[in-house]
């Protein structure tokens, strides 16, 4: 018996509500104490196709899926045969054979379990749509792991609306009792409340943690245009508009979503957009513009394979070097990778204040498999970032002797920020070059110091940020290697790890969270003790191994890249890593 | 009291002389000081082109930015803050071609900011090519041979995107054009007002006695703006006459009113320092 351990795929059609069973599945077992993982796969399509969704749970602390898995729960029969080499020996697969035909031939193995469970039948007998085949099918895993139904029926309870939520508990019990009647004690994985039971953490994707971050900050702006991965924070800020008193609003191009946004900065509001590559390409002459504008503006770009329309619901990290040097021009500005679902809270306060302190654009890089994964996490210190909007002037009337002027050359390059609409300053900026006034210039000597002045503000900005997690070690100080990474493949490669050193393999990784400025200087004193050096990264050209020789004239001694559109599995992430070691 | 003294700034100007952009100008002045708006409660936001020099030459605030992006820009500061009058100026080839797609949704929305369009019916700054708005047939440097397609009628692209203010003026004549800018800002929702504004260098075709030779107030012959469907007859009005004028008005819902969480409320005024988010955190439990 294997308790408390389990892995499961929900797989079917799309519009068959896969994500949604695969995410309950996941909760209920959170609410019993365990801690969960779940990450979902779906393609470009509304109907048919193929969508799964992965859920893990375990008794310990994990961070990302891993190769195998125990349970299938299948909703039709290509489900089956896309995952049936996944299974574990002695692992189960949930169908309806009444609908499903599968020939021992098909399957080629015969060392699975399976479970057959009259779907359809019963969500006929229900009189309901077939889209409820996922409840029932939920029903017979829990009954299967031998676990407790009444914490699947409280979820459902708190997921779905009173009338939707009795229908959903009707149809779970029925596929709870007919695998206990026909199968109660054949499948070896067993699931049992712990002593953390009940609502403690929170688990939520990555986009759904930036979006909390966006809000906590103080975000009363959002805009954009709906694009995969980066729709679901539209999707999530949308309904929260009355609650917190934002306006979010769907324009009708990135172009307009990043022209608002610095609109609605300048007007002295904290704003925020987000997209994916394509998006992005669109946005750059506006990123532009509020770097030469020094307008605050807080940008997510949610990566996925390109280029171009690329694997559109997939993901990847070859947009590195894009979010760096998007746009013409020199301009400093932020650019962030949180790696897991705390940083994309932490991380998007942070980038708020920075957006606002030193009057420049942040840029947030996520991906696909980061922003719409589901991750566990306490929930969040509200608390531990504070709010600051450096030199914005709040009151109603500006006082001072001396003329207001938007672009005032000062000792640090930061200029006090005022609203227009204050009284008795008038607040002027331009996509030109200009002067302190924000009125255009073109003498070759003012142009200088406003580039040096814009540049001065990048100074004060490093030294501000050695304050900051820029980057994170993990694993020993002292190791035989060291894993350098950035943004989404932190989980797999923490599961790696405790792969690794089950084996004994003695491995630290260095996560970069703050990818510009680099942080020279902490990445410098990691590497130049490191034994051997590996860069993991979900793409082709490993952008991050460029950055680390630009920086730190250091090369690094293996690349270890993956560029199909999905995650690293741990497992053979672990394999390559030792491949190398 | 504003007065044209105070709207003065220390800036040249450095628009050709009887460029058409200056009867804008000084009707936009004109109508500021009409309306006695404090100089500080008035944004001027303007795109890229001979028009877009305007914010150097108005002693308010401003945001000069990209090409043909006034009117998202001009979105994102009134619906952060809707006590602010926010007036953008845009060109033909600003706003008619690279902004076109900002067009009709900035109409649709009925967001209550103001837009002039400085159409002289070619690029100027660019030193002279055909704009969407150019005559077919004219011949510019990037069409030697005439302009293919037929020109683009923004009044009636207004006119059908629900447009509740829309309007047309004559730089040439700052009285009535004062007039209109003044109705414009009075208006509550998206008002729309393209202005005729012969370019002296590059446009041999549209100069001030083609256009004074045509052109005629819709108001002096009994037009009436409360019928879109007029309005829109109207609109395709072009050759020996030309209407100017108010095509259509009407009073109708604004964006933000559709808000009634911030409606009225500036975005700018609400405190952020202890947004407190426990109610989300608990629904992910």
């Amino acid at each position: 018996m294997i308790k408390n351990k389990v892995s499961v795929i929900v797989g079917g059609e799309a519009g068959a509500g896969i994500t949604r069973s695969g995410f309950l599945f996941a909760k209920t077992c959170q609410r019993g104490g365990l801690h969960v993982f779940g990450a979902n796969d779906y393609q470009s399509l509304i109907r048919g196709g193929h969508n799964f969704y992965i859920a893990r749970a375990d008794a310990e602390k994990i961070y990302s899926q891993r190769d195998t898995i125990d349970l299938l729960l299948a909703l039709n029969k290509e489900t089956i045969l896309l995952h049936k080499e996944k299974l574990v020996p002695g692992g189960g697969i949930i169908y309806d054979g009444e609908d499903i035909d599968v020939s021992a031939e098909e399957l080629s193995r015969d060392d699975l379990k399976l479970y057959s469970v009259p779907l359809r039948s019963f969500v006929k007998k229900l009189n309901e749509e077939l889209i409820m085949r996922n409840t029932v099918t939920l029903g017979a895993a829990v009954a299967l792991l031998d676990y407790d139904l009444k914490i699947l029926n409280d979820v459902i309870e708190d997921t779905f609306k009173p009338k939707v939520a009795e229908s959903n508990i009707k149809a779970a019990k029925m596929g709870y009792d007919y695998a206990l009647e026909h199968y109660a004690g054949d499948f070896k994985y067993k699931l049992e409340k712990t002593g953390s039971a009940g609502k403690r953490n929170i688990f939520l994707t990555g986009n759904e943690a930036v979006g909390l971050g966006a809000i906590r900050a103080g975000c009363k702006f959002y805009v954009a245009y709906p694009m995969t991965p980066a729709t679901s924070l539209l999707h999530f800020m949308a309904p929260l508009d009355r609650d917190y008193d934002m306006i979010v609003i769907q324009s009708e191009s990135e172009i307009a979503a990043i022209n608002m946004a610095a609109g609605a900065s300048f007007a002295g509001v904290r704003a925020m957009t987000a997209t994916s590559g394509g998006g992005f390409c669109l946005m750059s002459e506006g990123l532009g513009m509020t770097g030469m504008t020094e307008t605050p503006v807080v940008i997510m770009l949610a990566q996925r394979p390109g280029p171009s329309t690329g694997l559109p619901t997939y993901s990847g990290q070859g947009d590195l070097r894009f979010a760096i040097h998007a746009s013409q021009g020199e301009f400093p500005r932020v650019v962030i990778a949180p790696g897991d679902v705390e940083e994309c809270f932490y991380k998007t306060m942070e980038a708020f204040n920075l957006a606002e302190k030193f009057q420049i654009p942040v840029i947030l890089i996520t991906d696909k498999y980061l922003g719409e994964s589901h991750g566990e996490a306490e929930p969040f210190d509200q608390n531990k970032i504070g709010i600051d909007r450096g030199l914005l002037l709040t009151d109603d009337e500006y006082t001072s002797e001396e003329e207001y002027k938007r672009h005032r050359f000062t000792e640090d390059g930061i200029s006090p920020r005022a609203m227009p609409g204050m009284r008795g300053a008038i607040v002027r900026t331009n996509a030109d070059e200009h002067n302190e006034m924000g009125y255009t210039a073109e003498d070759p000597e003012l142009a200088t110091k406003m580039a040096d002045k814009r540049f001065k503000k990048l100074d004060v900005l490093v030294k501000h940020l050695e304050n900051y997690e820029t980057t994170n070690l993990y694993g020993p100080e002292e190791a035989d290697a060291t894993i350098v990474a950035w943004g989404s493949t932190k989980g797999p490669i923490r599961e790696a790890m405790k792969l690794l050193s089950e084996e004994g393999v003695n491995i630290n990784y260095l996560q970069i969270v703050f990818i510009t400025p680099f942080p020279v200087a902490e990445v410098k004193r990691i590497l130049e003790s490191a034994k051997k050096t590996m860069v993991v990264e979900n793409n082709k050209t490993s952008q991050l191994s460029s950055l680390i020789r630009e920086h730190l004239l250091m090369t690094v001694d293996h690349q270890i890249l993956k560029y199909d559109g999905r995650p690293f599995d741990p497992g053979d992430l672990s394999k390559r890593i030792k491949e190398v070691l | 009291m504003v007065t044209l003294a105070d709207l003065k700034t220390p800036k040249d100007n450095t628009w050709c002389p009887r460029c058409g952009n200056f009867g804008i100008l000084m009707a936009f002045k004109k109508a500021l000081v009409q309306l006695n708006l404090p100089r500080d409660q008035v944004v001027l936001v303007s795109g890229i082109g001979c028009h877009g020099k305007i914010v150097n030459y108005v002693n308010i605030n401003g945001f000069h930015g990209i090409h043909g992006r006034v009117l998202p820009l001009s979105t994102g500061i009134k619906l952060a803050n809707p006590n602010l009058t926010v007036v953008g100026f845009a060109g033909d080839a600003d706003q008619y071609d690279e902004g076109w797609g900002h067009f009709t949704h900035a109409i649709r929305r009925n967001i209550d900011i103001n837009l002039i369009v400085h159409n002289n019916m070619v690029l100027g700054l660019t030193t002279g090519q055909a704009t969407s708005t150019s005559q077919k047939d004219f011949k510019t440097k990037s069409t030697p041979f005439g302009v293919i397609p037929p020109m683009l009628n923004p009044v009636a692209h207004a006119l059908v995107s629900n447009g509740t203010f829309v309007a047309r003026g004559f730089s040439g004549d700052v009285l009535h054009l004062t007039k209109l800018i003044v109705e414009a800002i009075n208006h509550r929702g998206f008002a729309f007002l393209d202005v005729f504004q012969p370019c002296v260098t590059f446009n041999y075709l549209n100069t001030y006695d083609w256009f004074k030779e045509r052109v005629y107030k819709l108001e002096e012959e009994g037009h009436d703006h409360t019928d879109r469907q007029k309005a829109l007859e109207k609109s395709f009005e072009w050759g020996k006459r030309i209407p100017i004028g108010i095509f259509y008005k009407e009073e109708g819902p604004t964006y933000r009113d559709n808000l009634p969480h911030v409606k009225g409320k500036p975005l700018t005024k609400l405190p952020i320092q202890d947004v407190d988010v426990t109610s989300t955190l608990e629904s992910m439990m």
